[in-house]
């Protein structure tokens, strides 16, 4: 019954979610990517990466709160976008910010403690993205839930590494750090909640 | 390279031989529209563009979600910029390519107008830079003030056209307009206690938005040691591409050092004092591990966040990569004022 409404929700998420990507071309075109463009780019797709990555967290506090489940058939297309931006923001940081100077790259990832989080996040991000079709889920049963309990593992690492890349002004990364704060408080909540009503 | 800025006869160069800043702008503009057009393939480029002035309005930050710098826009409103009258060219620079004059004018750090790189040029229309003095004081035989108009009289004013590196890995291409600040310093008399100079700069909350959130310790202090500020490369600037400082470059008088990353440069100086001491300076204080009181542009000494080996040149394109930075911004004749300083340990 709730096909429908699951439906509309899916396709509302598909062309949100090429909205970023189509901004940014005709930015881009236009010559509107600011004096930095290869930052903007960057920081543009990072941003939407981990949006993309709070939304898909935000499927479960909201079933625990609302006690409605059909959104919860939305994480997974919620979890590619992540993946798809966090893809796009890689490839900005390979291609267009270090050229594919392979040994550059191994450089900063080494020396920049930011850059290190983000990369381990991103690696992680891989088995997730692999992982998420149907065939995948029955087959890897009890062992798909354990290793997608990843995303929390990952979300704290993409906060740390928008939060160390800041200079001073950490405004920005501390609002996406509260919502992360309050996702993953929720879902404690409930668990000591349901800890509790077992003793 | 730098040449000696005398050989050229320097004065026979009319102000009008800068290349205009359209031509570079332009240049710019076919890069990158090159490149996206490749990118965009199909799509048609004048729906795009009208999109585009659709999505624009009022936005703060760095554009990262909705809004982008639309600096550009509004500092062409703002400001009428006024043309220096007269100065001299020099042979600084001359063979770099220039930064356009619209990334030098909205690609800014100035946190007392706010923390993006957008918001100077957005958010510095109410700064005042004229009247203005700077007052000298500390270790000088007579403590004195002197207003920006008798200031700019102390020695001819020059174009010279700079590299700055800034400590987050990216670098332009500047063409100052301004005199040494040697000449100031002869002029300010500083008695043989003097081993340092420290520079406060403006903090006024009523036009600078930033200074009423303390991300820094207010106001913004610069320091340089005396063979540093009175090196004949070290310059107090009041203009670039040939007409007056806007707000958010540092009007009306701000310091250029081009061997040493941005951030030395302290903007819209309102107080130069004469010290005995190394001067605790702003990002010291506020990073002591990340940022030191020389900040020598020294590709070999890794800061903890962005790459120094390398650095993206402004205005070179999406597609144009990085350039190795150079030991002390390719100034190497400011090397010997180093000799015997362990430069590890004094970033």
């Amino acid at each position: 019954m709730y096909a429908q409404r699951i439906f509309y929700a899916k396709c509302v998420i598909w062309v949100l979610a090429f909205m970023p990507i189509i901004r940014l071309i005709w930015l881009g075109v236009n010559d509107d990517l600011t004096a930095n463009p290869v930052e903007f780019v960057e920081r543009s797709t990072g941003t939407w990466a981990l949006i993309f990555l709070l939304l898909s967290l935000s499927m479960t506090p909201i079933r625990l709160l609302t006690k409605q489940v059909w959104q919860v058939q939305l994480r997974r297309l919620l979890g590619l976008w992540m993946f798809f931006y966090a893809c796009l923001h890689i490839t900005t940081y390979v291609w267009l910010d270090y050229s594919f100077v392979w040994s550059d790259i191994a450089k900063d990832i080494i020396k920049h403690p930011y850059v290190i989080v983000g990369f381990i996040a991103f690696l992680l991000t891989i088995p997730l993205a692999a992982t998420s079709n149907a065939a995948m889920i029955k087959r890897l049963k009890t062992k798909w839930k354990l290793l997608h309990k990843a995303v929390y593992l990952i979300s704290i690492l993409a906060i740390l590494h928008f939060w160390w890349l800041v200079k001073k002004d950490v405004t920005e990364p501390f609002y996406y750090a509260s919502v992360l704060v309050v996702l993953l408080g929720i879902r404690i909540y409930f668990y000591l909640k349901k800890v509790n009503n077992q003793v | 390279m730098i040449l000696d800025n005398n050989k050229r006869n320097p004065s026979n160069i009319v102000s009008s031989e800068i290349t205009p800043r359209e031509v570079f702008e332009n240049r710019r503009q076919f890069i990158k529209a090159a490149g996206f057009g490749l990118a965009a393939g199909a799509l048609s480029t004048s729906f795009l563009a009208q999109a585009a002035t659709v999505v624009g309005g009022e936005t703060k930050g760095d554009g990262v979600l909705i809004g982008r710098a639309n600096a550009k826009n509004q500092t062409t409103k703002a400001t009428k910029p006024e043309k220096i009258p007269a100065y001299k060219k020099t042979n600084y620079g001359s063979d770099e390519k220039l930064t356009s004059y619209e990334d030098v004018t909205t690609y800014n750090n100035f946190y007392e107008f706010g923390t993006s790189k957008s918001d100077p040029a957005i958010h510095s229309t109410l700064f005042k830079p004229r009247p203005w003095s700077i007052s000298i004081e500390g270790e000088v035989k007579k403590a004195k003030t002197i207003s920006i108009e008798d200031l700019m009289k102390l020695a001819p004013l020059e174009e010279r056209i700079y590299r700055m590196r800034c400590v987050e890995g990216w670098s332009m291409v500047i063409p100052w307009v301004g005199l040494p600040l040697a000449s100031l310093v002869k002029w300010a008399e500083p008695t043989g206690n003097a081993k340092y100079i420290e520079f406060v700069t403006a903090n006024d909350p009523k036009t600078m938005d930033g200074v009423r959130v303390p991300v820094l310790d207010w106001p913004y202090v610069e320091g340089l040691r005396m063979d540093e500020a009175t090196h004949p490369l070290t310059l107090l600037a009041v203009g670039l591409y040939g007409e007056v400082l806007p707000n958010q470059n540092g009007a009306p008088v701000r310091l250029v050092v081009p061997w040493k990353y941005g951030f030395k440069g302290a903007k819209s100086i309102v107080k130069i004092r004469f010290v005995e001491k190394m001067p605790l300076t702003t990002w010291v204080k506020a990073g002591p591990s990340e940022y030191g009181f020389y900040a020598n542009v020294n590709p070999l000494v890794e800061h903890p966040r962005w790459t120094q080996s390398s650095e993206k040149r402004i205005g070179a394109g999406l597609f144009a990569g990085r350039i190795k930075t150079k030991m002390f911004n390719g100034y190497d004749e400011v090397g010997q004022m180093y000799a015997g300083l362990d430069l590890r340990k004094n970033f």
